[in-house]
């Protein structure tokens, strides 16, 4: 079975704590066994009154003495076996984690831009949770309720059959009874919780959509359809949380009608001469707690089901293919001259829509290459391309002549210098975000690159200059600012080719300025690929290439392509021309 | 508080009623040991089988009665929590839409749904919970302490004793773990946001070969996490064991105790058995208390949490009637407006313009210029810092809210409609409108075709958010929402952002078309869209850099220049 599989799996991980793991089990042993003898103990004890005057005190010390040590000893156990299942579980979900971090670091970009971060993210931190949970719970509850049922059944069996029988035959009705109620109500929690989603769902839309609803003088409608919505949450409500808190109760009337069967039947086999008040005593508290395991195993139970399924999410990300190894005689060169060619490369994301077909390109180095279309035509696959993120489907690219694909990944990529127009800088302090290429850069370099990508300035002008920490997201800096950050991080770095995204229209025209000239600087001298919107750029390149629906439809100079009067030239007028 | 208690109005006969019956079934309860006992005392003693079945039948009706109060108790509390979190739940929501844009900054739009929604939540289950139990644990713990002292006061002294004791270890090993829990969050927290950015930055992690260090410091917190965790392990484990043994002890106490009072037959050993059952059942119900503790702690949070919007009073006071017209030339007038958000740095400043009827005013400037607060404060979501704002010669804030609103058709930067169908998220500005006036609408706002190609037309329903359209599709159906209005006023903050330039230029011209003497504000970061406007405000950070058409700003105002030929609209001189 494939539950099976998954928690096998999911033990396989607590292998290399096979220490803590040995401790639990006999932590748990020991812990049942002598909780178990409790009771009887003290119905030992019970059972040396006689009446008053014929007590026999030294039966009375011995088994409270045997009784002090079960419970420390019992009580030792327990101790032992929480505090190993939580450093397996905790260690378990850890290494789960880990690893599952790993593989989106060696996964092939397709997978990442495929799917929902939000996904990956929770399958890291709350499907890990859940395992780690359910391996806690497991080995704490699971394995000592069944011993506990088990031994709770020889011991009153020993102590008497047929009243053993009679708890036995009793106590299942509770768990029916719980079982009924948990079935009979499902549908009204599912409808509970339908009523609240939709709830939710509304709240979210009309208060982070307040403005709209304000300036529309919508707030009247607005209210009672709030009203309405709520008025099913409360029916719902108030049936799904009063018939499941019928459970309690419930089981607690099973319980007493087991314990008035057991006092009256015990007492009157006392009566009859086969029974001492002690095990009666012992039997009665057996009686009492018999269906907590039950509860527990049962609760359990539910709880492995959905650790189960968040094991099989997590596993399934961790059994994500990887990018295949680089080959072992990949070359790594330090740098190179920039020459970039593409021979009749085809490529296309999903083998039913073809995309880029037969692409040539020759780049010499130093030469400034624009790459021009409107959005979505597949400007970020070429970028895609030419870092190896994705893999040529046939043809080749290549950097001074040597296939890409015969180079190691990442020395490939370091050749590069690349400024995306979504900027990305990491939750740490601005200086450690420059050096990031080059962790081992000196304070006085990572200022040289600060000023030569102008963000000296506003950087001194920070709280904490270059030790102010970015916060996620970069919040505390503006767009152009982040701009400047990341080509700063480039500019330490000094790449043989560049590719730049030109930003659109989010940032403000000053900073705007000094990202042109920066820009301008990091060209100097360098291949490069720029995604270019300003008329500027275009007008200086080398070579332009006009993208459209992933294809490249045209290549040449600006006047060239204006000659030609093809795709190019309407795109030039419609955008860059006065109406 | 006050405004919590509030809410328990139509429910006060549950809400006493409630505990009362839980406390006749924790009595029941309480009473069963000393029946047990006397069935071993009397029955067992003098072979009295009838007693015994007697007393045995009075359990179960015992536990019948129990199950019966049991039951009431349940039904009543799900009535008061459910009733209270509807009517806190209605009280709050409708707060939230009094509230004025100061009160949503200073709490946070997130906040505020969390708030409408998990801590509601949070503290009906803990109105639940007291009903159902805050009374019945405590009750047990003390009714089992008393029980004991009348069944033997001296051996009632080891309860005295014991009880303290398991309270004081529940106490200080939850006060002990609970600061551990806030730093398991922060943690888990942190390797949320790690995983997060990683996957976002993926390209440049590969680009300069970062893995390997991302992997460290993902493993370096991982490392912390789980050692945070071991170690609250260790103390929470040991709140079990430690309970576990002083229960026992004082049964050994108690077993040992009431031996020599048997000894003297002041003691029988069924009354043994009793106390030792109240011991038992004190540990429970202490540990029932502790968990409804924490639970309080969270409601109570949560409760705060509540209030605090309650206790928010809408900052900006509106009067209930709009005062007559002076009949004004001038549509809108904005005069030395400055504003701020935070009471710092000043978000617009010296705004001074005008426009009469039927006139279009152009709006141009870089991200954070202050465009957008413009649009704001002429709805009055915001009140200006200084200066004044007219619309029809009356200022904004002697405008019932409703009527100033009611002028000005506003279509946001944000593409926002609701789940809903085509026809109701157009029908949101005129609940009256007809399919009519909906498709004049689209047609206007350019988005008659794609509407009609639509499956089912304006029934066609849209996901949450308009997620099943495109961002033009969407913002051209948010034009059209403002039009269906027909506004005196329109707004268009940066509406066109998401249309391709032909779909713009064709959206001016129909609205001209319609001719319908409309005041229109057009916020724009392309010179292109904005550049036949009637007069054209220039603004940079906030200040007004220039006020007049396209060609008067182009020899005037150098910002506007610069915009222009970074745009491509005018080609550089040779000397600029």
């Amino acid at each position: 079975m494939k539950n099976s599989q998954t928690i096998k799996r999911v033990l396989s991980y607590t292998r290399p704590y096979r220490g803590s793991m040995i401790a639990a089990f006999a932590g748990a042993v020991f812990y049942v066994l002598f909780t178990l003898l409790g009771p009887v103990l003290t119905g030992l004890a019970i059972d040396q009154i006689f009446e008053p005057g014929r007590v026999n005190f030294q039966g009375i010390f011995y088994a409270l003495l045997a009784l002090g040590g079960t419970v420390l000893a019992a009580a030792a156990s327990q101790w032992v076996m929480s505090v190993a299942t939580r450093k397996i579980s905790s260690l378990a979900a850890k290494d789960l984690r880990q690893q599952a971090f790993e593989k989106i670091n060696v996964v092939p970009l397709k997978f990442i831009d495929r799917h929902s971060h939000g996904d990956i993210i929770s399958r890291m931190v709350n499907d890990a949770d859940a395992v780690s949970e359910g391996l806690l719970q497991g080995l704490t509850q699971l394995f000592p309720g069944i011993a506990t049922i088990l031994g709770t059944l020889v011991v009153m069996l020993v102590l008497h059959p047929l009243i053993a029988l009679v708890v036995v035959l009793v106590t299942p009705l509770s768990i029916f009874f719980a079982g009924f109620v948990a079935k009979r109500t499902a549908h009204l929690f599912r409808q509970q919780s339908a009523a609240q989603g939709r709830l939710s769902g509304y709240i979210n839309e009309m208060v982070s959509g307040q403005q709209i609803v304000k300036s529309f003088g919508y707030e009247k409608e607005c209210m009672e359809e709030f009203d309405q919505i709520s008025q099913v949450l409360f029916d719902s409500g108030l049936k799904s949380v009063f018939y499941s808190s019928v459970t309690n109760p419930g089981t607690r009337f099973v319980n007493s009608i087991v314990y008035a069967a057991v006092g009256v039947i015990g007492s009157l086999t006392v009566v009859g001469g086969g029974f001492s008040i002690g095990r009666l005593f012992a039997f009665l508290t057996y009686a009492n707690q018999y269906t907590k395991p039950f509860n527990e195993v049962t609760g359990v139970l539910t709880q492995l089901q959905s650790a189960v399924a968040s094991a099989d999410r997590l596993f399934a990300l961790i059994d994500e293919p990887a990018e295949p190894q680089d080959g072992p005689d990949a070359l790594a060169p330090e740098s190179c001259e920039g020459r970039v060619e593409a021979d009749q490369v085809c490529f296309s994301y999903r083998p039913d829509v073809p995309l880029i077909e037969d692409f040539n390109l020759e780049v010499r180095p130093g030469q400034r290459i624009a790459i021009v279309g409107p959005t979505g035509c597949g400007k970020t696959t070429l970028i895609n391309l030419l870092m190896r993120f994705y893999e040529v489907n046939s043809g080749a690219i290549s950097v001074d002549g040597v296939d890409i694909n015969r180079l190691k990944r990442n020395s490939l990529r370091r050749l590069y210098g690349m400024v995306l127009q979504e900027t990305w800088l990491k939750n740490a302090t601005v200086r450690e975000n420059i050096a990031y290429g080059k962790p081992d850069a000196t304070d006085a370099e990572i200022q040289e690159a600060a000023r030569a990508a102008y963000a000296h300035s506003f950087i001194k002008r920070l709280p904490m200059g270059y030790d102010t920490v970015i916060t996620p997201g970069g919040g505390n800096l503006s767009a152009g600012q982040k701009q400047l950050l990341c080509i700063a991080r480039i500019m330490l770095c000094q790449p043989d080719i560049l590719i730049l995204d030109e930003a659109t229209s989010s940032i403000d025209t000053r900073t705007e300025m000094l990202i042109q000239r920066a820009f301008e600087k990091l060209m100097q001298g360098r291949t490069s690929f720029v995604v270019a919107h300003r008329l500027s750029t275009i007008q200086s390149a080398d070579r332009i290439l006009v993208m459209k629906a992933g294809q490249i439809i045209e290549q040449g100079t600006h006047t060239s392509l204006l000659e030609q009067d093809g795709f190019y030239a309407k795109l030039y007028y419609s955008q860059f021309a006065v109406e | 508080m006050k405004q919590l208690m509030s809410n328990f109005k139509g429910y006060y006969k549950e809400l006493i009623l409630g505990p009362v019956f839980k406390l006749t079934e924790a009595v029941f309860e309480l009473f069963v040991p000393l029946i047990m006992a006397r069935m071993i005392d009397i029955g067992i003693a003098n072979n009295d089988t009838g007693y015994i079945i007697q007393n045995g039948l009075l359990l179960v009706l015992l536990g019948a009665l129990g199950l019966a109060a049991a039951l009431t108790c349940q039904y009543f509390a799900s009535r008061v929590a459910q009733g209270f979190g509807y009517s806190l739940r209605k009280k709050l929501f409708h707060h939230v839409f009094r509230l004025s844009e100061r009160e949503y900054g200073k709490i946070g739009t997130d906040s505020l749904i969390t708030r409408l929604t998990n801590d509601v939540n949070q503290v009906q289950t803990g109105v639940n919970m007291f009903i159902r139990l805050a009374i019945r644990a405590p009750f047990l713990a003390i009714g089992s302490i008393i029980m004991a002292m009348t069944i033997n006061l001296k051996i009632g002294l080891i309860f005295l004793i014991s009880t303290p004791l398991i309270v004081l270890v529940l106490y200080v090993i939850m006060n002990r773990s609970v600061p551990f829990y806030g730093r398991i969050q922060q943690k888990q927290d942190r390797i949320s946001r790690l995983a997060g950015e990683n996957l976002e930055g993926v390209r440049v992690i590969r680009a300069f070969s970062k893995q390997e260090s991302e992997i460290r410091q993902f493993d370096q917190t991982g490392n912390e996490l789980a050692e945070v965790t071991i170690r609250v392990g260790k103390i929470s484990a040991a709140l079990n064991p430690i309970t576990y043994v002083i229960v026992n002890l004082a049964i050994v106490a108690i077993v040992w105790m009431g031996s020599q009072y048997a000894n003297l037959g002041i003691l029988a050993s069924g009354d043994i058995t009793a106390l030792v059952n109240y011991m038992s059942q004190t540990l429970l119900a202490l540990i029932v208390l502790a968990n409804l503790i924490v639970l309080f702690t969270k409601a109570i949070a949560s409760a705060k949490r509540v209030c605090e919007v309650l206790d928010l009073q809408p900052s900006m006071a509106a009067p209930e009637q709009t005062p007559d017209a002076p009949g004004s030339e001038e549509k809108i007038r904005f005069q030395d407006v400055c504003f701020s958000y935070h009471g710092t740095e000043n978000a617009l400043e010296g705004i001074t313009f005008s426009l009469k009827k039927g006139q279009t005013l152009g709006i141009i400037g870089g991200t954070g210029c202050g465009k957008t607060t413009l649009v704001q404060l002429l709805n009055r979501f915001y009140d200006v810092g200084s200066g004044s704002i007219l619309v029809d010669g009356i200022p904004v804030q002697d405008y019932r809210l409703e009527d100033l609103r009611g002028k000005i058709g506003l279509v946001p930067q944000a593409a926002r409609l609701f789940s809903g169908t085509l026809r109701e998220n157009l029908k949101i500005a005129d609940p009256e409108a007809d399919d009519e006036t909906l498709w004049h609408a689209l047609e206007v706002a350019q988005g008659k075709e794609f509407a009609e190609a639509l499956p089912d037309g304006l029934d066609t329903r849209l996901d949450e958010g308009g997620k099943n359209l495109s961002g033009g599709q969407k913002q051209r159906l948010t034009i059209a929402r403002a039009l269906v209005k027909d506004p005196e006023i329109l707004v268009l903050d940066d509406s066109a952002s998401a249309l391709d330039y032909a779909t713009d230029a064709a959206l001016r011209r129909a609205l001209k078309a319609e001719n319908r003497e409309r005041t229109v504000l057009m916020i724009s970061q392309r010179a292109s869209t904005i550049k036949n406007a009637d007069r054209i405000l220039v603004l940079d950070d906030g200040c007004q850099a220039g006020l007049g058409s396209h060609e008067e700003l182009l020899a005037s105002c150098p910002v506007y220049r610069e915009i222009c030929e970074s745009q491509g609209l005018i080609t550089k001189e040779a000397d600029a």
